[in-house]
């Protein structure tokens, strides 16, 4: 045994030594954050703002090109002398998805690195949780990428959304089917969180209850492989629709053993899940095999052929539209890496879209750019924006909510298919008239008013 | 009752695919007492490559042997360079290099392939065979795989039943020291046996990526039902790696589709509970002595 | 070196680094550190927390666990519940945590002690993959998407709200690892590396086996709920996406690299977890590779640590900090009183 005094001195130190060198690396570590601004990210020649999105882990697929392409815009932006000789720079962190992760990467980004505001941070549950914290701060946080309801809350004011709210998308999506599939039995197949949930919500405000012979659910965090299960329970009670409220990895893991049990329901698939560059890829594991079946390979390149989708702007494959042109001209010439890999596909046009959303809104602001002023220019003159969307914004002092509209269109191997680095993939063409609503129980209107068309400065200079 | 009839098949298909990784990681087990927890990833390492083999035009048998062979090599270059150095220590070092190796492949499948989103093809019709009138939810893929992992198991167990090289595996994991006195080269059949594993992972990589979202992440799950149905099974055994599978899968099946979603991965570890409850080494561990 | 008198008691000594060690974070976080600095030390000292009792379990009990992010899980909902419904004291609410999480902890020790090495990784592990999705299934009461929002009790007078959480949790930390060293010096402590070494000879002796194993879970488990609690108030809510399988495994790589077993090693572990995500994203930054490639190469740095610290550390840190002391530090030491001390220290050393 050792001697108990000389023991004691050592451990005692050591406990200590341990406790204070550890603090005291921390600190080396740690650099010193910057005196705060009068507003914090923003000097005469720069406006640093930042996002926490999932550019690793099982999130990241599709998503993690939303970012890049939103910094293409900023680089075209200061490109052309900044937004009031000011300069956008994007500061973007990988929380995978993790709402603990998102906290500690808001904190360091509105702490240590003083940004402007958090413009484009990614997920429901992530912004969730930092929403009271960065309202806390004062610090806008604009245009989620999430179609929560939870964005526009008088409680947080600096909060605003972009994208439909899920719940819009379901009314959409519901209002078609009751119009044209009057009778037939429906399932829904939905994921089984608040995205799904919200959607069905949606769709339950239209679609009468008895009509709705299934519902089926799968968990993200548990998904494996194929949703057979549900397909299957979904055949066996007749669904002749099959709604998909479904990530892109999901709408494939359905269709495609669907298909291998001869089920082929007509789908209407929300937004979030019916983008073909993505979606694409998944279901052609089936026509590619190693024992070619013509016959059967033909079916399966057709297998999104017919589907139903939402959207609310140009379809990526349309590219008569001035507004695709543009977009696909922007990527090219500010982010050609990344257009090299994706190409302009649902989730790099979500981004410019977004960002463009962004610049306006600073430029509405003013010269003199404060937080305060920032979200107060989007609730006055949101609303007049120039977008590719079919619907204008929502944004008012009351409503922090972006798109609140859309059409549906049919995907049809005649309409021109959408071409990006990874192959041509079914395009789609729109079988409905433009549809407004609000998240609530409020009616679905159509929408008659005119869709904006990019302005000089963005088609002649991109 | 055609509903339990396919949740069955569906379990059937994914059991079979877990009895492959829950077959790797028994033959590491049973030479190096450890959990390879890289299983998962090192098959979808290799299945990226057979991916761009295939991208580049070689033809899909080809692509599948090289792509064993490849596997080969993998499991016994990671045994020889990370598992060897840290023999002899504390039995948990071995556990996080294992973890390391799986973070660092996938940062690198991520890295050098990115997120895009990408299909893997199948080796046979994943259309449901026909019987009688109507596609059942098995197709000639779901055959494949059934008799691939078969063959596997079958020629395992002959590897290490029937022949002198498998007593000597069998040896030198038992009782390393007295094997490696009468003569038998103990280090090169611990990397032979993680040189086999790295056959079942790829092969359980090859068989994954058709019908899942093909991505850096996308053995994750696979690898943790495939440590379950190996601990149900027994770590010693490939029977019982095989059977754990079966039964993994099809419980997996019916909870998700009787309980609804969400519940499998409690199904299974009540599942593994109830198992390791009545055999604590697995159902397929040949009884110990008794404790007093 | 100095002849310093320090209590004999075990109890005082630990109490005496803890307050020592308390009063000098006091004075870093008030005058030295940023905001985020100090929110970042409260992260650590919350990771030091779950990282005492899986050394705990693991270190001193042999019982390899998985599954102690699943158990900080239930910590951090049983205080979100607690927090969002009632109006209790907020002591009161992190004992709930521990108390709910330790619950947990007999739940899931009871079929453990039957099991060994391997078979206990598997059990633990699909523990941590199975309880966060029971939460998404009941969403009306666990929040769903958006998460139960948790607020710690707000700081008073003019104390930053991020300072104050900050002090919360290096006070826990401080009090959970006296506890803990405590209870390594007593006759549990004893128990629990006696079951650990040799579970027949401690049967003979008196010793529950069972019980003893049940408690190190127990104990481990209620370290972990505190720990969780802890957390949550960090992220600002609790959602079960805060609870992957990844959280677990990075525990245990924690505490291996830290040092298993250690006390000490648990505050390396908890710098870890914290600051490695960062200097590797920072690291990959500077090579200009484009985010996306980026993010990946900042998950290979973290991989690529762990495999050449368990290969050239394999004690761990604090094992490694301990071999520098007694070999350098030693020597040194000795050096004005007899180098044929030394010379026979690192002969004896070397044989």
């Amino acid at each position: 045994m050792k001697h108990p005094q000389r023991l004691s001195v050592s451990l005692a130190l050591r406990g200590a030594a341990a406790m204070v060198l550890g603090t005291t690396l921390v600190a080396t570590v740690m650099t010193a954050s910057a005196g705060a601004a009068a507003t914090p990210g923003v000097t005469s020649k720069s406006i640093t703002i930042g996002a926490t999105v999932p550019l690793t882990g099982p999130a990241a697929p599709g998503y993690s090109e939303i970012a890049p392409a939103m910094d293409a815009v900023f680089q075209w932006v200061n490109a052309h002398g900044g937004v009031y000789g000011r300069k956008i720079t994007y500061k973007y962190l990988d929380d995978g998805y993790n709402p603990a992760t998102t906290a500690t990467l808001t904190r360091q980004l509105v702490l240590q690195d003083n940004i402007f505001a958090d413009v484009g941070s990614l997920g429901t549950p992530t912004q969730a949780a930092v929403q009271g914290f960065l309202n806390a701060q004062k610090v806008p946080q604009l245009f989620i990428e999430s179609g929560c309801n939870c964005w526009s809350n008088p409680k947080y004011p600096y909060s605003l959304g972009w994208q439909p709210p899920y719940t819009v998308d379901g009314k959409i999506l519901g209002t078609y089917i009751k119009a044209n599939f009057a009778g037939k039995k429906i399932g829904y197949l939905y994921q089984a969180d608040e995205f799904g949930q919200d959607v069905v919500k949606g769709l339950d405000l239209e679609i009468p209850k008895a009509s709705v012979v299934s519902r089926q659910s799968y968990d993200v965090a548990t998904l494996a492989g194929p949703l057979s299960n549900q397909m299957a329970a979904l055949k066996a009670a007749g669904a002749q629709v099959v709604v998909l409220a479904t990530i892109p990895a999901a709408t494939a893991l359905a269709i495609l053993p669907g298909f291998a049990i001869g089920y082929l329901p007509q789908y209407v698939i929300d937004n979030v899940g019916a983008d073909a560059p993505t979606v694409g890829p998944l279901l052609s594991s089936f026509t590619q095999q190693a024992t070619k079946n013509a016959a059967e390979a033909k079916a399966a390149a057709g297998l999104l052929n017919g589907a139903l989708a939402n959207v609310y702007q140009s379809p990526v494959g349309d590219t008569s539209n001035p507004w695709v042109q543009v977009e696909k001209n922007l990527l090219a010439k500010y982010a050609p890496a990344l257009y090299a890999k994706a190409g302009l596909d649902g989730n790099t046009q979500y981004g410019i879209g977004l960002a463009y959303t962004f610049v306006q809104a600073l430029q509405a602001a003013g010269k003199n750019l404060t937080r305060a002023g920032l979200v107060a220019a989007i609730a006055r003159s949101g609303k007049h924006f120039v977008t590719p969307g079919f619907v204008p914004f929502s944004y008012s002092s009351s409503v922090h909510f972006g798109y609140e509209g859309g059409e549906i269109v049919k995907f049809s191997s005649s309409a021109p298919p959408v071409v990006t680095p990874s192959g041509s993939w079914i395009g789609s063409t729109p079988v409905s008239p433009v549809y407004v609503t609000s998240p609530g129980a409020g009616p679905v209107r159509k929408y008659t008013g005119k869709i904006s068309t990019p302005p000089r400065s963005l088609v002649s200079t991109s | 009752m055609s509903l339990f009839f396919n949740y069955t098949l569906n379990g059937v298909a994914n059991g079979m695919i877990f009895a492959a990784l829950a077959l790797s990681l028994v033959l590491i087990f049973r030479a190096t007492r450890i959990i390879n927890f890289a299983q998962g990833a090192m098959g979808m390492m290799t299945t990226f490559i057979a991916s761009s083999l295939l991208n580049r035009g070689l033809g899909y048998w080809w692509m599948f042997v090289l792509i064993l062979v490849m596997g080969f090599v993998f499991g016994g270059v990671v045994e020889r360079v990370l598992i060897r150095p840290l023999q002899g220590k504390s039995e948990l070092n071995p556990v996080i290099v294992t973890i390391g190796l799986l973070v660092v492949l996938e940062g690198i499948a991520g890295a050098i392939y990115g997120n895009a989103s990408r299909g893997f093809p199948a080796a046979f019709s994943q259309s449901g065979l026909t019987v009688g009138k109507t596609k059942i939810a098995f197709s000639h893929f779901d055959v494949f795989i059934l008799v691939s992992v078969l063959m596997l198991m079958v020629a395992t167990l002959v590897l290490f039943r029937a022949t002198s090289l498998g007593l000597r595996m069998r040896a030198s994991a038992f009782a390393g020291e007295i094997a490696r006195l009468l003569g038998v080269r103990v280090g090169l059949l611990l990397t032979l046996g993680w040189a086999l594993a790295g056959v079942a992972g790829s092969l359980a990589g090859l068989l994954v990526a058709p019908t899942s979202s093909f991505g850096p992440y996308y053995m994750d799950l696979y690898l943790v039902y495939g440590f379950t149905a190996a601990v149900i099974g027994g770590l010693e055994s490939p029977v019982g790696a095989l059977i754990g599978g079966l039964i993994t899968g099809m419980s997996i099946s019916y909870v998700g589709g009787y309980l609804g979603t969400g519940f499998e991965p409690m199904g299974a570890l009540a599942l593994l509970i109830v198992a390791l409850m009545s055999r604590p080494e697995g159902l397929f561990s040949r009884p110990q002595a008794r404790r007093v | 070196m100095p002849h310093i008198k320090l209590p004999s008691q075990p109890l005082i000594r630990h109490l005496g680094v803890a307050v020592l060690a308390g009063v000098v974070l006091y004075f870093l976080t008030n005058n030295v550190f940023s905001t985020y600095d100090d929110s970042q030390v409260g992260e650590i000292a919350t990771y030091v927390v779950v990282l005492a009792g899986l050394s705990l379990l693991t270190g001193l009990n042999g019982q390899i666990s998985l599954g102690h992010g699943g158990f900080m899980a239930v910590g951090g909902y049983t205080m979100a519940l607690l927090m969002n419904h009632t109006q209790a004291n907020f002591l009161l609410e992190l004992l709930a945590a521990a108390g709910m999480a330790a619950l947990m902890g007999v739940v899931i020790g009871l079929p453990a002690t039957r099991l060994k090495g391997p078979y206990l990784a598997g059990m633990t592990l699909l523990f941590a993959l199975a309880l966060p999705p029971i939460a998404d299934k009941w969403p009306a009461t666990f929040g769903g998407d958006q998460g139960l929002a948790v607020n710690a009790p707000t700081a008073p007078g003019s104390v930053n709200p991020e300072e104050w959480l900050a002090w919360i949790q290096i006070l826990a930390a401080l009090i959970v690892l006296v506890l803990v060293a405590n209870l390594i010096r007593s006759r549990f402590g004893r128990a629990f590396r006696a079951v650990r070494d040799d579970e027949i000879a401690t049967s003979l002796a008196g010793i529950h086996v069972a019980r003893t194993k049940v408690t190190a879970f127990a104990i481990s488990a209620a370290c972990a709920g505190l720990g969780g609690a802890l957390f949550g108030l960090s992220s600002f809510a609790v959602n079960t996406g805060d609870f992957p399988v990844t959280l677990s495994i990075r525990l245990l790589a924690a505490m291996v690299l830290g040092g298993t077993g250690t006390l000490t090693g648990m505050i390396w572990g908890g710098i870890l977890l914290v600051y490695l995500p960062q200097w590797s994203t920072s690291l990959s930054g500077h090579f200009n590779l484009g985010s996306g490639v980026s993010a990946y190469l900042s998950t290979i740095i973290f991989g690529a640590v762990l495999i050449v610290a368990m290969i050239a550390a394999p004690a761990g840190i604090q094992g490694g900090l301990r071999w520098v002391w007694l070999h350098l530090v030693g020597r040194v030491s000795t050096l004005g009183r007899g180098r044929q001390v030394a010379k026979g220290v690192s002969q004896g050393s070397t044989s």
